[in-house]
């Protein structure tokens, strides 16, 4: 079952084309990397599915409705969750506090809503930080709060904007092991990721883009072949 | 595993007794203060207290819970003030009803405001608020059905008066009305930010672009806080027009409440339940004795003297003075 369908997807900031005709699909239950060199248009991609970024053209569909200039909060309520490149936790709060803004979305219950917290955040492995302020968190830590708190608006379709990214290289099998685990418990995922060792491993398919453009769409093994990703992607970074 | 089960069975918020018979405690004694013969210039200073500490709770739902910073606040105070006198002058209704009535005209006049304001950003809401709070003085002092800027003049009853809220034989009923208020707003507000709608307004306040993917309307949420908290300063009003019985535009549209409030706010603690009744025990009483000794207004004194405690607060404890209390018995999350 197709849960996410971009079409023709297009949105220009000044004359810079950060999202250039772009198209794809998301089946259910799969796992989709999106990749690129810095500046291809990744992030704005998540912004243009999300709302957070107007698009110029082209339509986004969820479950087969059109989502296309609903706000955030709206994409949001209908099950559409994510994390931000440049994190945004509520920095103020502890993590625990963090995590049930997001389980009030399901839950009106204030103990409901903290023990679905507390389990999330076990989830990501970090209950014993729950009493901590978000400030006083690593940027891993952080990432994974981020993720705890997307999840936990129990979303159908939980967007990652490189979790990976910046973190201690030690913490990275565990937050692969996460997104597996996330997996399997139902979640859709569009994750982008610049280390492709990782996107290799977990996904079903991957969306290369450059300069604004799909370069390529497929399996792990067809990316790994095409020309292009290979000259303007992987050929400036180790694939093995 | 276990460690899951352990964080499941903590309590949902402090219930150290401490804290509890602390609060207890204090409600006794100030039920049972006057009887300790205050006379009525400690009653007047107690009234006051009561009076701007829900004043200023009514500010910190707005700035400290959900992040707008309003400097026209004093116009809600206004229409509470002018709501009871207007009505009951005019129509004979009973202040005890137009309390009420002061709050839905200020919810309303929130709502009103606050759709076309809250779209600003912050220091645009601010500016625009305070410009709305001079407004409002400048609309009533030219607005001859409410007396201009004569104001209202309530006539005073025979003797006391309950269902005419006027008592002139002793301040001590106005005190147990004001305490009751405090003591009703400040366990609402207390509930407030310890239930859903507490912790999405702190989302709002944080970072509304994480609160919006949260599905967290956040234009609604500000427009929510700022009705709630034009809703507490109305009655305030109202209880202070009964307590004077003279208003005019220049004393209850007066843009020192818009400050005051702020000043009381910050000086406990902003974002703090507990912040803006350290603030007003501090700050009124710091207000009334400058008057007493200087003199009228308090001269520009207290004006000076406020911008110096708001400059120490601001450089040596941003959190309030409400920070000096230990922590871990405030709040629970600040254990470690
Ligand atoms: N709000 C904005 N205003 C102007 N230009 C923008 C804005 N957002 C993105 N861009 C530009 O659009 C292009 C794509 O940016 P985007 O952040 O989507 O890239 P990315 O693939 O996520 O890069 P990175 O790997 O560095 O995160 C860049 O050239 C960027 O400068
Ligand atoms: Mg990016």
């Amino acid at each position: 079952m197709k849960i996410l369908s971009v079409e023709n997807l297009s949105r220009s900031f000044g004359g810079i084309k950060a999202n250039n005709d772009i198209s794809f699909e998301v089946t259910e239950g799969t796992i989709l990397g999106v990749i690129g060199p810095n500046g291809a248009g990744k992030s704005t991609l998540f912004d243009l599915i999300t709302g957070y970024t107007k698009t110029d053209n082209g339509k986004v569909s969820f479950f087969n409705k059109d989502i296309s200039g609903l706000s955030p909060d709206k994409i949001s309520s209908l099950g559409i969750g994510r994390t931000f490149q440049k994190l945004k936790p509520f920095a103020d709060q502890t993590l625990l506090e963090n995590v049930m803004i997001g389980s009030f979305v399901k839950e009106d219950n204030i103990k409901k809503a903290r023990d679905k917290a507390l389990e999330i955040i076990d989830f990501v492995d970090l209950i014993e930080k729950r009493h901590h302020f978000a400030r006083e968190l690593s940027t891993g830590q952080r990432k994974r709060l981020e993720m705890a708190r997307a999840m936990a608006i129990e979303p159908k379709l939980l967007l990652m904007d490189e979790v990976t990214g910046g973190v201690d290289q030690k913490t990275i099998p565990g937050l692969v092991e996460l997104i597996k685990k996330l997996k399997k418990s139902g979640v859709t995922i569009i994750t982008i990721e610049h280390n492709i060792n990782i996107i290799m491993e977990i996904s079903d398919n991957i969306l290369a883009l450059d300069q604004g453009k799909r370069i390529a769409y497929g399996t792990p093994k067809e990316i790994q072949q095409n020309e292009e990703v290979i000259d303007s992607y992987l050929g400036t970074v180790d694939a093995t | 595993m276990d460690k899951l089960l352990i964080a499941k069975s903590e309590p949902l918020w402090n219930t150290d007794k401490r804290i509890i018979s602390l609060i207890s405690g204090l409600i006794v004694l100030l039920f049972a203060l006057p009887h300790f013969g205050l006379n009525s210039f400690y009653l007047h200073l107690m009234i006051m207290i009561f009076m701007h500490a829900v004043m200023a709770q009514s500010w910190n739902v707005i700035a400290g819970f959900s992040g707008q910073i309003s400097l026209g606040h004093g116009a809600f105070f206004g229409i509470g003030a002018y709501a009871t006198s207007f009505l009951y002058v005019q129509y004979g209704i009973s202040p005890w009803i137009s309390i009420f009535l002061g709050m839905i005209v200020s919810g309303v006049a929130a709502v009103l405001i606050g759709i076309p304001m809250l779209r600003l950003s912050g220091h645009y809401f601010a500016i625009a608020t305070l410009l709305i709070g001079i407004s409002f003085q400048v609309i009533f002092q030219r607005w001859e059905w409410v007396g201009a800027a004569s104001g209202v003049w309530v006539p005073m009853t025979s003797g006391d008066s309950l269902l005419a809220l006027q008592f002139h034989s002793s301040k001590m009923p106005y005190y147990y009305i004001f305490l009751v208020f405090f003591i009703i707003t400040f366990f609402l507000v207390w509930l407030l930010s310890r239930s859903k709608l507490g912790y999405r307004l702190r989302a709002v306040r944080d970072d509304p672009q994480a609160a919006l993917s949260l599905c967290i309307n956040v234009s609604n949420y500000k427009i929510i806080a700022y009705v709630i908290s034009a809703m507490i300063m109305a009655p305030m009003g109202s209880l202070f027009a009964q307590y004077i019985l003279i208003i005019d535009p220049d004393r209850v549209f007066n843009i020192e409440i818009s400050i005051i409030v702020l000043l009381i706010t910050v000086l406990g603690g902003i974002g703090n339940v507990w912040g803006p009744i350290v603030g007003a025990a501090i700050l009124i009483p710091i207000s009334e004795y400058s008057r007493i000794y200087l003199g009228g207004t308090g001269g520009a004194v207290d004006l000076i003297l406020y911008g110096l405690i708001l400059m120490l607060i601001c450089i040596f404890r941003p959190e309030g003075l409400i920070s000096f209390f230990p922590k871990n018995i405030l709040e629970r999350k600040k254990q470690r």
